[in-house]
Parts: structure tokens; sequence; C-alpha cells
């Protein structure tokens, strides 16, 4: 290896100098660790304001339901943001796809799982639909499912003629308001829970570990040992600390199993496999992309695929959580779930973006729209200080990249 | 003479960079004054100092332009002097027309109506005046490059030019175009323009300069007075960078075997008007180790036929087969013609090599994340492997290979996407103008790499606009203009002369 490779910003393996070196690591990753920095704050501040209800066990169960809808569209939003479009249609298709379980299930007494996979099945024609003007027509995506968000709505309405359909069978209902039982039959606290958080947490460790043993072994690595145990301590500790509080109520609701399980598929796939990498480099450069072999148009209408089937999961969620399927369902979620990738980090321009960050960013939508309820903010604040919430993130973005 | 321009001891610091150390330059007035560098030497700087992008305070140092001292706070200040830079990157609206981009920001108007009748006047008086003959009312995306290049001038001499500034003005122009170019400049002078000419073109700073500044590293090196004695070339290149390189191209020993690569009757059509021929029957072989050269003017269907060839990236109703090691390969899609042993390096890093956002590491595998994968999960340590290996052997100047392929200067972004399809694996490899808008340095490299892989037993194709480099590396040139083939000869009976008589003659057929 020559000298110019050695990495300028290797920190100094000195202990006095470690916590500088920590500080100027945080400084260069602001980008990274600023969002979750803000989530924390924002925490923090609700916490204090609502008199620590925000963190009550009930509260904490309530923020995952309220929120899972939005993540799980937000993991696809990304996906679609990062390859360089937007998908404006999720929220009617939401809505669309809660209707269509209603009437199946409702109206039709269908089987409740045939019903829900059917549902993700036209989810995925749905996408497949749209994504098919986009990538092979090259129909500006923003015009196809800004169509699609019309007719969608304008589906539902018909379906329902209107009316609201429910409720649905209880059985439906666990999808979103069910909880993971304890097998250990201990109750209160829910071990399962609790051994659910332990382990998650171990795993963390663990593959952090790895990958920084690895890392060594590779000779790349520029973390600093103090941000390096101090990051991994901090996470590991609010894992548990959050499967307790959710062991005291009512143990782990279902729905936050199958976040997590998304979440984490997901993470992988951006980030270490190579249909990962190529939506990146898309969404980078589309022409240079193409011109190495990779087939966009294909890649650009799966993703859209993608979309459509966890619009349709999250229209799923949302019905059982609401027990009922409305014409409204669904009205202006869309504009949630883009800001909260956003939040998290993502380029207009596409190429930008991760899975953590616009998970991130959902919470923080989430959290603060649970905190200003809790105090009795009016709608009209909310919505204001939501809106502007959105500007700051992407404007810190912007000045840490001109920065960097 | 009287000098209109001093630029004395200019330091400019970026953080962690000094881009210039006490720099100092002079231009008379009425001169041309050429410009000359390795990339990165501080030229763009430099220029960027002058015109007052980068504001007065920040750069140490004075400006005296026609003995004043200037403090330029911005663009406008100096354009206000009469100082006007044309950047290698043309700012012009496509679609817009010629008049309003000449007038854009300067629009001739009263009470903000705009006076047409005065705009298309004098349109057409600065049209005339660099010899562009088109209707103001032209919209730029119908104009090619040269003639592109044509309308920036005509809108800085809208301005009152007194200085006019040219980064690489010629790099993405053939020939004849860039004679026209330089012919302009030399009227200027006539009558009492001067210009600084940003270059790496030798031959073109040889005919026209008055003066030639060396930059290396940040610093001036030296200046060069062309009107007392005469300079060679191999002076300029020794002051450039550092050494004196007696080649410019690396020794080579071919080993020339069977045809390995063969395309017959290939034709292809423009996307837009699909009657129009852009390669027209064209057929050609490259044998294994050879390096076989395509020259032609600019527009002469080159880079179409490659770009066809490549998976149909280009043109419509194309027709013709492509064998490789004489058997028939499919080359419908790139995945195919890759997957057949054929890659492309395009002659547009940045529009369609590159993913610039991405770090140097991200990019090398991009042809073939299959060789950092096992086709579905990539593995972290070969990926970093590979990227470390090609920076190395290709010496790709970077901190690292976390470093963002925007943040690289053009010799080391070429490299990079060289480096992408050497990764790939190619057993014929075209590359379409691989030394643009590079250094001598990095060009002798890039020569060296292609001298490497033929010697490795590959065929290669190197399009090129330049014909001492098709001259220099290639061991069979073809002649293409006009959509066909016009000739064919060895590298060794091959001259400019020939080759230029071989196009005209075609033409002249017609």
């Amino acid at each position: 290896m020559t000298q110019e490779a050695a990495h300028s910003f290797q920190p100094a393996a000195s202990g006095s100098s470690a916590r500088s070196s920590s500080i100027g690591f945080i400084r260069r990753h602001m980008r990274e660790y600023g969002i979750l920095l803000a989530l924390i704050v924002i925490m923090v501040f609700f916490q204090f304001m609502t008199g620590g209800i925000l963190l009550k066990p009930i509260n904490l169960t309530n923020l995952v339901l309220q929120n899972s809808y939005i993540i799980i569209m937000a993991l696809g939003m990304l996906l679609v943001i990062v390859a360089g479009h937007i998908d404006l249609s999720v929220g009617s298709v939401l809505g669309f796809v809660g209707a269509l379980a209603a009437v199946m299930i409702v109206q039709w007494q269908m089987n409740y799982v045939l019903a829900a996979v059917l549902c993700l099945g036209v989810g995925g024609v749905i996408g497949a639909a749209q994504g098919y003007w986009v990538a092979y027509w090259r129909i500006p995506s923003f015009i196809v499912t800004l169509a699609g968000m019309l007719v969608f709505k304008g589906l539902s309405l018909w379906l329902l003629a209107g009316q609201s359909v429910g409720p649905f069978p209880g059985s439906f209902q666990l999808l979103s308001s069910g909880f993971v039982p304890d097998i250990f039959g201990v109750g209160k606290p829910n071990a399962f829970a609790l051994l659910l958080g332990v382990l998650v947490a171990a795993a963390i460790l663990f593959f952090a570990f790895r990958s920084r043993m690895r890392n060594r072994a590779g000779g790349h690595d520029d973390e600093p040992a103090a941000f390096f145990y101090a990051k991994n301590l901090v996470f590991a500790g609010a894992i548990l600390y959050l499967a307790y509080l959710l062991a005291t109520f009512r143990g782990l609701p279902n729905v936050l199993i199958v976040m997590a399980l998304l979440i984490g598929i997901y993470s992988f796939v951006t980030s270490k496999t190579t249909v990962g990498r190529r939506i990146y480099a898309m969404g980078g450069n589309e022409k240079a992309t193409k011109l190495s072999g990779i087939n966009t148009e294909r890649l650009t209408f799966l993703t859209f695929v993608n979309m459509g089937v966890l619009a349709a999961l999250a229209g799923l969620v949302f019905a059982a959580r609401l027990n009922t399927a409305t014409p409204k369902a669904g009205l202006g979620f869309e504009l949630d779930v883009i800001a909260a990738v956003f939040i998290g980090g993502a380029s207009m321009s596409g190429g930008v973006g991760t899975i953590v960050g616009a998970v991130i960013g959902a919470f923080i939508m989430g959290v603060m729209n649970n905190g200003m309820s809790i105090l009795g903010i009016g709608i009209d604040y909310q919505q204001v200080i939501k809106g502007l919430v959105l500007l700051v993130a992407v404007i810190f973005d912007v000045y840490n990249k001109n920065k960097g | 003479m009287t000098t209109i321009l001093e630029m004395r001891n200019i330091t400019k610091t970026f953080p962690g960079v000094k881009a210039l150390d006490n720099v100092s330059m002079k231009v008379e007035a009425g001169e041309i004054h050429a410009l000359v560098g390795e990339n990165g030497a501080g030229k763009s700087t430099l220029m960027k100092v002058l015109s007052g992008v980068y504001p007065h305070g920040s750069y140490d140092g004075e400006i005296r332009f026609e003995g004043d001292e200037c403090k330029f706070a911005g663009i406008s200040d100096s354009e206000k002097r009469g100082i006007i830079i044309i950047h290698q990157e043309l700012a012009l609206v496509p679609l817009l027309s010629i008049a309003e981009n000449i007038f854009l920001g300067n629009e001739r108007a009263s009470g903000g109506v705009i006076d047409w009748g005065e705009t298309f006047g004098r349109t057409r008086e600065l049209l005339a005046k660099v010899g562009l003959k088109e209707a103001p009312q032209t919209r730029i995306t119908d104009l090619g490059l040269g003639k592109q290049q044509l309308v920036e001038i005509a809108k800085a001499l809208s301005k009152e030019v007194k200085l006019l500034i040219l980064d690489e003005p010629t790099s993405s122009l053939n020939e004849t175009d860039s004679q026209a170019l330089l012919d302009l400049l030399l009227e200027f002078k006539a009558r009492g323009i001067s210009s600084i000419l940003i270059s790496h073109k030798l031959n073109e700073i040889g005919r026209v300069a008055d003066a030639i500044t060396v930059l290396r590293d940040g610093s001036s090196v030296s200046t060069l007075d062309c009107r007392a004695n005469t300079i060679e070339e191999g002076d300029i290149i020794r002051d450039m960078v550092g050494r004196s390189m007696t080649d410019r191209f690396p020794p080579r020993d071919p080993k020339i075997g069977e045809v390995m690569f063969e395309v017959r009757n290939w034709t292809a059509h423009h996307p837009l008007h699909s009657d129009r021929k852009v390669v027209d029957n064209v057929s050609f072989n490259v044998r294994k180790g050879e390096v076989v050269g395509i020259a032609g003017l600019m527009g002469a269907g080159r880079t179409e036929l490659a770009m066809s060839v490549f998976g149909r990236s280009y043109g419509v109703g194309i027709s013709g087969e492509v064998l490789v090691n004489g058997q028939p390969v499919d080359v419908s899609t790139v995945g195919r013609a890759i997957d057949n042993g054929i890659c492309y390096v395009t002659e547009d890093r940045k529009t369609y090599g590159l993913v610039l956002d991405e770090t140097i590491r991200r990019n090398i595998p991009l042809a073939n994340l299959d060789g950092i994968s096992n086709g579905i999960v990539v593995d972290d340590h070969r990926e970093l492997a590979v990227a470390r290996d090609y920076r190395d052997r290709l010496r790709i100047k970077s901190s690292s290979v976390a470093q963002e392929a925007v943040n690289l200067s053009g010799g080391n972004q070429q490299k990079v996407v060289l480096a992408k399809w050497l990764f790939a694996e190619p057993d014929v490899l075209i590359l379409d103008e691989p030394t643009r808008g590079i250094d001598v340095g990095a060009k002798y490299e890039i020569y060296a790499i292609i001298a490497e892989l033929a010697a490795s037993g590959r065929a290669v194709v190197v399009i090129s606009s330049e014909m001492p480099e098709l001259l220099g590396v290639s061991d069979r040139i073809y002649v293409m203009n006009e959509g066909r083939f016009v000739g064919e000869l060895p590298a060794a009976d091959a001259s400019q002369e020939k080759i230029m008589s071989m196009i005209i003659r075609s033409g002249h057929r017609n």
C-alpha cells in the first residue's frame, strides 16, 4: 500500500486524544448521527414536557402502533426515492387495499389469511401498473403516481360505496392490535418480551464487534474506540429499556415484530446486496449504471412493485387497527411517509438515503405528533411545527453536505 | 508594450490544501497568453481568483488590471472591467435561442419588455464577428459543440471584452472547429483583445501563443516568451511535469495474433430521425494483442458506432453482426455485451462513466458486481481489496478508496472508469477519447495501460480526435467519415496528412 493510502483521518492511538478524536469523528459523521441525535433530543424534550407520559409503557406501545404503517411504507419509499423517483399514491393505495380487505373479509366472508395474501398481490399489481409507465415509458413518477393517487382514492370510494365497512373478525384485528403471548407464562412483566430484548441487544453488540474486528483486520477502520463502545452500549441499553417498558404493559405488539423483521431485511438488502448497490448507483447516475450492464428499467419497475406490496401491507395493518375501512383512510399519508424519508437524510435527486434514517425520520414525526397531542397543542400548530421540522432537517442536511 | 493584467504573489488556500502558492502572472495588452499545467496544478483556481469567483479577501496577493488594483467581489465586478471567462463546461441554456442566450441577464429591453428587433440585430452582428452563420432564433440544442463554443464567445463580445479567458476551449472540438476557434483568437488579437488560453494541446499553443506561463503544483514555474525564441514542446512538458519526457508514448512490442473481434456490415440509425444512417455498413476487425485506432472528425459516427455495438446503447434500426473469436455473439443489451467480453469506456466520464457521488470503492465493481459478491450478497472485504488493488495498480491519486469520485481530478476520474472496465475482465476493450481533458502525465499512464492490455492478449480499439495520440498508440488505423469507414492503414504508414486527406477525399465524393 502506498503512503497516500494511509487515511489522513486515522485516529491517534494514544489515550489522551481519544476524546477529541471521538468528537472529531462525530463532527465528520454529523449527517449520519445528527438525525439520531435529533430524535433523542425530541424524545427527551417531550418526556420532560409531558411529565413522563411519553415513555409510559402504554404510550410507548401506542407510539409503535400509530406509526407502524408509516414506517412500513417508508421502507419502500426509501428505495423509490433512492432510485430517483417518488410515489405519491401510497396513501390512496393503503386506503384502497384496506377497503378491498373489508369487502372481501366482511362482506364476502372470505378467509382472512387468503384475503390478506390476495391484498398483498393486488398491491404488487398496483405497483407494477405504475412502475411499468415509469420504468419502460419514462413517464415522470410524479405524474404517474399523482394519477394513481386520484385513481385509487376514487376506487376505494367506489368499493365502499361511500360507507365505512367493518368490523373485522377478531383474528384479523390481531395483526395490528395483538401482542405476542408470553410463552413463559410469567405475564407481567412479559418474560418473552424481555428475553427478546436481551437477545436483540446481544445480537447488536455481537455483530458490531464482529464487523469492527473484521474492519480492523482489513485495516480500514476510523471509528474511535471510545465512540464505538459508547454508541453500541447506549444503543443496546436503549433496546433493553424499551423492551422492559413494553414488557411491563402487554408485551411486544405483533406489528412491532413484523416491522422489526422488515427493517432488518431492508437494511440488509440496501447495504449488503448487489440489488441494493444497483439501486443506489442507478439513483446516483442512471446513464452510467445502464452502461455498466445493469437493467435499470427492470430495477425501477421492481422498486415500484415492492412499494405497492408494502403499501398494501400497511393498508392491512391500518384497517386492522381501525377495525373498519373508511373512504378517508390513508388521506395524506404519502406526505408523512415522504417527509420521514427526507428527514432521514435521503436526497431528492436520488442515490442517497438509508433505511435506518427513514425509520428514525418516521419516529421523529411520530413522537412529535404524539407528544404535541399529549400536550394538547392544536392541530393547526402541529401542522406548522411539523412542516418547519421537515424544512430544518433538510436544511441541516444540505448545510452539512456543503460544508463536508 | 503595455501590461494589461498583472497578478502578483497570489496565494489561495483551501482547508488543508494550498491550491496556489505565490503565483505571479503578467499578460501584455493584445497578446494570447497560454496557461498550461497538469490537472490540479492550479490553472482553474487562478482563473477563478482573477474573475472574482473567489472574492477579494479570500486569497492573498494583488491583481492589477489596466494599472488599477482590483478587488473583485464577484463575477459581475470582473465582467464590468471587461474580463470574461468561458468555462470548459459551457453555460448555455439548451432550449433557448442563440439570441436569448447571448443576452441572458443583459437583455436588450426597456422597462422590462424585451426589444426583439434590437436583440436579433445585435446578435446577427456578434455572430458575424465570430463567423457563425446561424439564425439568432436557432435553439442551442440544435447546434454542435463547436458552434456552441462560438456562441459563448459571441456572448463574451456582447459585454465589451478586454481580456478573454478560455478554459480548454478545444477539448471537445474536432480539428476543423479547433482551427477555426484559434483563428478567431488571432483575429481578436489583431483587434487588441487579449486572451488567456488554458489548454493541454501543446500544438495549438505553439501555433497561437505569444507567451506561456507554466504552473506546477500551485506555483508558477516559468514564463516562456514565444516571440523572442522558439519554444520546443519538450521544454513545456518538462516544466509541466518537472521531468523531461522524452517519449510521450510507452514503448511497445506488439505480438499480434488471430482476429479476435469482428464487426460486419454494421448499420445504425439516428434515434430521432430514424431514416438517417449514422453508421453506414461498417465492417472492421481487431486481432489479439492489437491496438486499432479509429480516426475521424467529430460527428463522424465513431462514438455512435461503439455505443450501438455495446448493447445497442445508441440508435435504432441497428443491423449487422458481431463476432468474438470467430463466433457470432449477442450484443443486444449491455449486460450481454459484457458477458461476451466486450467493454466500452465512454468519452463522457461524468455522464456515462461514473456515479459521481459514490466512492471510488463503489464505482469500480459496478460493471462486475458478481466479482465481489456471491451473486446476491456483497462481500465487503473483497470489494475493498479489489478497490485498493486497482487504486494502487492504476495509481489513482486519492486520500483513500472511500473518496467520492466527484472530488477527483479528471485524470484520476478517468482511471476509475478504466478500473471499472478492467475489473469486468474484457477480451475486447473499446476506449472512446480515453485521454480527453487530462494532463500529459496521466495521458502517459493511460497509454501504458493500453499497451499492457494489448500485451496481455486483448483486442483494443481506441477512438480519438487527437491524431498524434492515435498514431502513437495504434498498430492499425481505420478512418471514419460521415458514418462510413473510408480508409484503413497500418500505423507505421499513417500520418496526420494521410488521414486528413482520406477524410477530405471521401467528403468530395458525395
